[in-house]
């Protein structure tokens, strides 16, 4: 590969997404899946047939692991304001 | 060296020993990224952008020291990056 092909941006990789299942890490241990309309330069975010999971710590007794709740919501439209993001990712190369 | 505000002359090559240099120097490789959360992404480096947004390739998401899961790709917001590591050059 040369250096030209090399010289894309970050963003392009979220430009690909449009229109595609994507999984949206948030800020607070919260995950959106949905399809993604539209994006901006500030992570701004439109996505449809949405699915948040929250991941709640519960609390447990001494040297227990804690255990983690999930809630999950449903959304038919969602924005998402671009400072919560931390991850984008196409949802189909997701492997748990 | 400027200091006051004048821009210097467009380089031809990036100057490994400037950050946004090391970076570019760095596309392709592997590397270990940082956020401000403590989560550790590794993968192939595909892009940086001047908000220090990245894009991964093959990328694994570490938290203490176990994979706990797989992206293809994965962009992440330069805003939680603490640092980027080139694993091997």
């Amino acid at each position: 590969m040369d250096e030209k092909d090399e010289a894309h941006e970050p963003l392009d990789l979220v430009r690909l997404c449009i229109d595609e299942f994507v999984v949206v890490k948030l800020r607070g241990d919260r995950e959106l899946k949905g399809r993604l309309h539209a994006y901006d330069s500030h992570c701004n975010l439109i996505l449809g047939e949405v699915e948040e999971s929250i991941y709640v710590a519960e609390e447990e007794d001494e040297g227990e692991a804690p255990r983690v709740r999930t809630v999950k919501k449903q959304s038919e439209m969602l924005f998402v304001r671009g400072d919560s993001v931390v991850l984008i990712a196409p949802s189909e190369g997701v492997k748990q | 060296m400027s200091t006051n505000g004048e821009s210097p002359k467009e380089e031809p090559k990036a100057d490994p020993r400037d950050p946004s240099g090391f970076l570019s120097e760095i596309i392709g490789n592997a590397v270990t990224v940082k956020l401000n959360s403590g989560i550790v992404y590794k993968g192939a480096l595909q892009s940086v952008d001047g908000y220090m947004n990245i894009a991964l390739e093959n990328c694994r998401e570490v938290a203490d020291g176990r994979v706990i899961r797989n992206y293809g790709d994965a962009f992440v917001r330069g805003n939680n990056v603490t640092y980027i590591s080139a694993d091997s050059i």
